[in-house]
């Protein structure tokens, strides 16, 4: 592509004006919900900021500068960068992998130096930015034929396989059900998504003996909790009597007797949700999924709106990730989905998730601020 | 640049398309998980609520405390003392394999008790907490709570337990209380006594007495984490303690009666009050301890206490059944005297034996007594007096009067283990023995041999029915029971019996009374080495020689004597007496499990408790009775 401004190109904006672009509205919705996120974590730990909700403010504001930073870079570099951070990533995962053989035992952490650093994490991202990159350079009767459809599902499957075998069944699910949704709205044809769907059936035997021990259990569980009451189904059955017993307004704040006498399991992470609305009831439930609908309606406004094929994909796959990560939590502690151990972003406790969430959503306002920049379909 | 912007017009048509399409499957997702928020939320919320109730409440139950027993005066018989104890909470079952080593290592408990343990937490279903160990030392309960952090569900509980500061002297009157069996449960819907703590009685008085003594469980809720421990108290409604029981025993006497017995291996004394049938002393020889029970036997002790030939777990007065011999003579004359087959003035011929048949049925006296009447044969204890005495009067008779002096029957006194003996009758020896009375079991039954049992106290129960003229007495244990201690006071003391009477003719009764006297107090008598220096304290009595072996007429031509014999194949002594002889209050009975003969060995026992009992009579010593009043 030449270099020059062409004649209808618009002009390039200046600093106040990508500041001005950065959609603050969504920056507040999502420091409301990890405000909701310090409140949930204040009441797991029987109403003390240690250690999690302290933690989870300023590891907020720190991910938050990130994003911000995201949001200002052009997007031509996460398109020069899609192969490199992808490529990247999937090292990472197959060192995470060889290690945890060594290990003997689930590995999901490469530590490098003072960084322990979860590539699965990063390869979420990595996936999105590089399908997006992939369809930026396809024409659009490109994008319908099938084998322009094999390169994109490879490399989706390429990093589920990875993620799968650390074992980490909720991740995996996600790049999966993520990549999916981007190829839809790329173009891939109705009739494909048919065939993945009858071979995955197909293939569900195969996957079955594939899986651990536990992941089985889990599954089995999910499908009749009431086979193991005290073991397996124990989790979800005590997150079910939670939700259940908070009603329509909820047990009030700190009087959550599910979460605070330890009824509930792992109430900081993955199930700081039952946590919260055992203690906020169906409305506090409803304030934070009306939450998450409204940065999705963002993500997607954000997506419509920019001119760039690159930035729509982009933007629409930040926000299937959130919305998949926020609907198969909630739906897992409602006894919907099998336990996975998919956190809720920007509400449970832990850091590496919420980084990559933040990196995600500045992507997104990114979009927003370069929406209508001029990006070359091939470099 | 045209032609992108066209194609990529396209792209955004498609894309724009199918991004709506994907939002309406997120907004479907959405209504989803707000369905399933209200299908928790608003329709189910309350079964929900009720289980989070049930995590969080725990219903837990106070063990009352058991009520204590005492002497006739006051004095602790049983009591309850603090027991430190290792408790444990199931947490659902699960991890208990791992804290049973846990607690192995801590407290070291054996293999026996790791299975126990295990199987109780494994069975316990709704998080009651089971006994690890009771009777704790400091230093056990300074090591766990030391490994506190590594023993989740573990605490430690201030319990009472069971002390019995007598022993072994008030082991069989008391008893002890044990674990709650299936058997004890049978009948009793008490939820206390599904508490892992909880003791029930086994033997004795604990035992009779346990449906008082246990008394009611009070409850308190509990708010409990998700490991069982409790986290705060919600609500407290208080028990209430056992009923007290005061014994009609007299600890003095009993203790005196015991270690007269000391000098003998085995055997039992019964006192009684002839008037109110109250048992004023029960001494069986060995006794046991037993706090060895209310600390928990051991295998060995057990043992022991089951291989030893005294047999010190029974209860030799009212489970012990020897022959009653000539101590029955009294009941063969009332039985005659009752049908008038004799009268007072009758004599009967004792040549040394009498023949029925072919067989010589011999009197203890070779030579014979010559020609006795009733009062004379008692006194000198003629077997030819008695054996024709019988034969005149018919086993029926005399069957039926031993059953109403308390022969062949289990008293009321409510101690548990009790036996009836055997009072033989026609139909008895038909059903059990296969063949007809004989003449011969009229000869024996006449002298208190043969087929004929007693158990000391129904011996002490005849003697006192005697001596009480004629009134149906009952012995009895308990003076009072009262939970409040203030409450625990005897009744009003009585000089008349409130029992039926047995309708027996006061004139044959006198009689028969006038030869138990002579027995003592005459010169002719069997005992008259026994009677009383001081005068108030004339007694009247009987001696008695139950054989256990029969020795021959070859035997004795080589020289056997009784003394020659191994102890278990030796005579048992008895001895019956009542007093004072003139107004009798008190009657005992005893017996020395192979003593020989009932004059020599059982005799000065009865006599020395007896008069020792009449020396204590709350009459003569009002100053202990006083003392009791005001405490």
């Amino acid at each position: 592509m030449g270099s020059g401004p062409s004649l209808d190109a618009p002009a390039p904006i200046g600093f106040a004006e990508k500041i001005w672009r950065i959609n603050w509205g969504l920056v507040l919705v999502l420091t409301a919900i990890a405000g909701v996120g310090v409140l949930a974590l204040y009441s797991a730990a029987g109403g003390r900021f240690e250690p999690w909700a302290a933690r989870h403010a300023v590891r907020y504001g720190s991910a938050l500068a990130l994003m911000l930073v995201v949001a200002l870079v052009h997007p031509k570099v996460w398109l020069t960068l899609a192969w490199p951070i992808y490529i990247l990533s999937v090292v990472m995962l197959v060192a995470v992998d060889v290690i945890g053989k060594i290990g003997m035992g689930a590995q999901r952490w490469l530590v490098i130096g003072p960084l322990q650093i979860q590539p699965s994490e990063i390869a979420k991202v990595a996936v999105i930015l590089v399908i997006a990159r992939y369809y930026h350079g396809l024409r659009r009767e490109q994008a319908g034929q099938f084998l322009y459809t094999l390169p994109p599902l490879a490399m989706i499957l390429v990093v589920v396989g990875l993620v799968m075998v650390q074992p980490d069944l909720g991740t995996a699910m996600m790049v999966l059900m993520g990549g999916g949704a981007l190829l839809f709205v790329a173009g891939v044809r109705i009739w494909m998504f048919l065939a993945a769907g009858i071979s995955a059936v197909a293939c569900l035997p195969i996957a079955w003996s594939l899986m651990h021990e536990y992941q089985k259990k889990r599954v089995l569980t999910f499908l009749d909790p009431d086979r193991d009451p005290l073991g397996a189904g124990y989790h979800i059955t005590q997150s079910k009597i939670a939700i259940g017993s908070g009603g329509m307004f909820g047990k009030g704040f700190l009087k959550g007797t599910q979460s605070s006498l330890n009824f509930l399991p792992e109430k900081q992470t993955d199930f700081i949700f039952t946590t919260f609305v055992e203690e906020w009831g169906m409305a506090g439930a409803l304030v934070l999924l009306g939450l998450f609908a409204l940065v999705v309606v963002w993500g997607f406004s954000i997506a419509f709106r920019s001119q760039h094929h690159f930035g729509r994909l982009l933007a629409l796959g930040v926000t299937a990730m959130l919305f998949l990560y926020m609907f198969i939590n909630t739906a897992m502690v409602m006894g919907m989905l099998p336990v996975v151990g998919v956190p809720l972003p920007l509400v449970s406790n832990g850091g590496t998730a919420l980084l990559s969430v933040m990196f995600a959503c500045g992507l997104l306002i990114g979009v927003n601020v370069y929406r209508d920049a001029q990006l070359p379909r091939t470099r | 640049m045209k032609h992108f912007r066209k194609g990529d017009g396209e792209r955004s048509g498609l894309f724009t398309r199918r991004a709506l399409l994907l939002g309406g499957a997120q907004a479907v997702l959405l209504t989803a998980l707000a369905g399933r928020l209200y299908q928790l939320q608003v329709v189910e919320t309350d079964r929900f609520s009720s289980m989070a109730e049930e995590n969080r409440v725990s219903m837990r139950l106070l063990p009352p405390s058991r009520g204590l027993i005492f002497d006739r005066s006051g004095l602790p018989l049983a009591v309850n003392r603090n027991n430190f104890r290792a408790m444990a909470a199931s947490e659902r079952g699960r991890g208990v394999d791992v804290l049973v080593e846990r607690l192995d290592q801590v407290l070291t408990l054996g293999d026996a008790d790791k299975t126990r343990l295990l199987r109780e937490l494994r069975r316990n279903r709704n998080a009651q907490p089971v006994v690890v160990r009771e009777n704790l030392a400091w230093e056990e309960v300074a090591r766990l709570e030391f490994n506190a952090p590594d023993l989740p569900g573990v605490f430690i509980d201030l319990g009472q337990s069971r002390d019995y500061p007598e022993g072994d002297l008030m082991s069989h009157i008391v008893g002890y209380t044990g674990r709650v069996s299936d058997e004890d449960l049978a009948g009793r819907d008490d939820p206390v006594l599904q508490l892992a703590t909880m003791r029930f009685g086994k033997k004795g008085v604990e035992r009779s007495l346990e449906d008082d003594l246990r008394g009611r469980a009070g409850a308190v809720q509990v708010e409990v984490n998700a490991v069982g421990r409790v986290v705060r108290e919600l609500e407290r409604t208080e028990g209430q303690a056992g009923a007290n029981a005061l014994l009609t025993i007299d600890l003095d006497i009993q203790r005196f009666a015991a270690e007269k017995m000391k000098e003998h291996q085995s055997g039992s004394v019964v006192v009684l009050d002839v008037v109110t049938g109250d048992v004023i002393a029960m001494v069986s020889t060995p006794g046991f301890d037993p706090s060895t029970f209310a600390r928990g036997i051991t295998q060995a002790e057990w043992r022991d206490l089951l291989d030893n030939p005294e047999r010190p777990l029974h209860n030799k007065a009212i489970a012990g059944v020897y022959p009653p011999g000539s101590t029955y003579k009294m009941v063969t004359a009332l039985a005659a005297l009752d049908a008038k087959v004799i009268d007072p003035w009758t004599r009967l011929p004792c040549a040394g034996y009498l023949e029925l048949g072919k067989i010589k049925f011999h009197c203890w006296l070779k030579g014979g007594h010559g020609s006795t009447n009733v009062s004379e044969a008692i006194a000198m204890s003629c077997d030819c007096f008695f054996y024709e005495a019988a034969r005149r009067a018919g086993v029926d008779r005399v069957s039926d009067m031993a059953q109403r002096l308390g022969f062949g029957k289990v008293s009321e006194l409510g101690l548990p283990g009790e036996s009836a003996a055997n009072q033989p009758t026609r139909t008895w020896k038909q059903e059990k023995v296969g063949k007809a009375w004989q003449h011969g079991d009229t000869f024996n039954l006449g002298i208190g041999q043969g087929f004929m049992t007693a158990t000391p106290l129904q011996l002490a129960i005849m003697t006192a029915r005697l001596a009480n003229g004629g009134y149906e007495v009952q012995p009895n244990l308990l003076l009072a029971k009262a939970t409040p201690r203030e409450e625990l006071v005897p009744p009003a003391p009585r000089t008349k019996p409130n029992a039926p009477s047995l309708r027996l003719n006061p004139q044959h009764l006198a009689v028969i009374r006038q030869g138990m006297s002579d027995v003592v107090n005459t010169g002719h008598g069997t005992a008259n080495a026994l009677r009383a220096k001081q005068p108030e304290f004339t007694f009247a009595g009987k001696t008695g020689t139950a054989q256990v072996k029969r020795i021959t007429e070859r035997e004795r031509e080589m020289g056997i004597t009784q003394a020659s014999l191994p102890w278990h194949l030796r005579h048992h002594a008895l001895f019956v007496c009542y007093g004072p002889v003139d107004n009798p209050r008190y009657a005992c009975a005893v017996i020395v499990e192979h003593g020989q003969a009932g004059g020599a060995t059982a005799g000065p026992i009865g006599r020395d408790v007896l008069i020792e009992t009449m020396k204590r009579d709350p009459s003569r010593r009002t100053d202990r009775f006083k003392k009791m009043a005001s405490r």
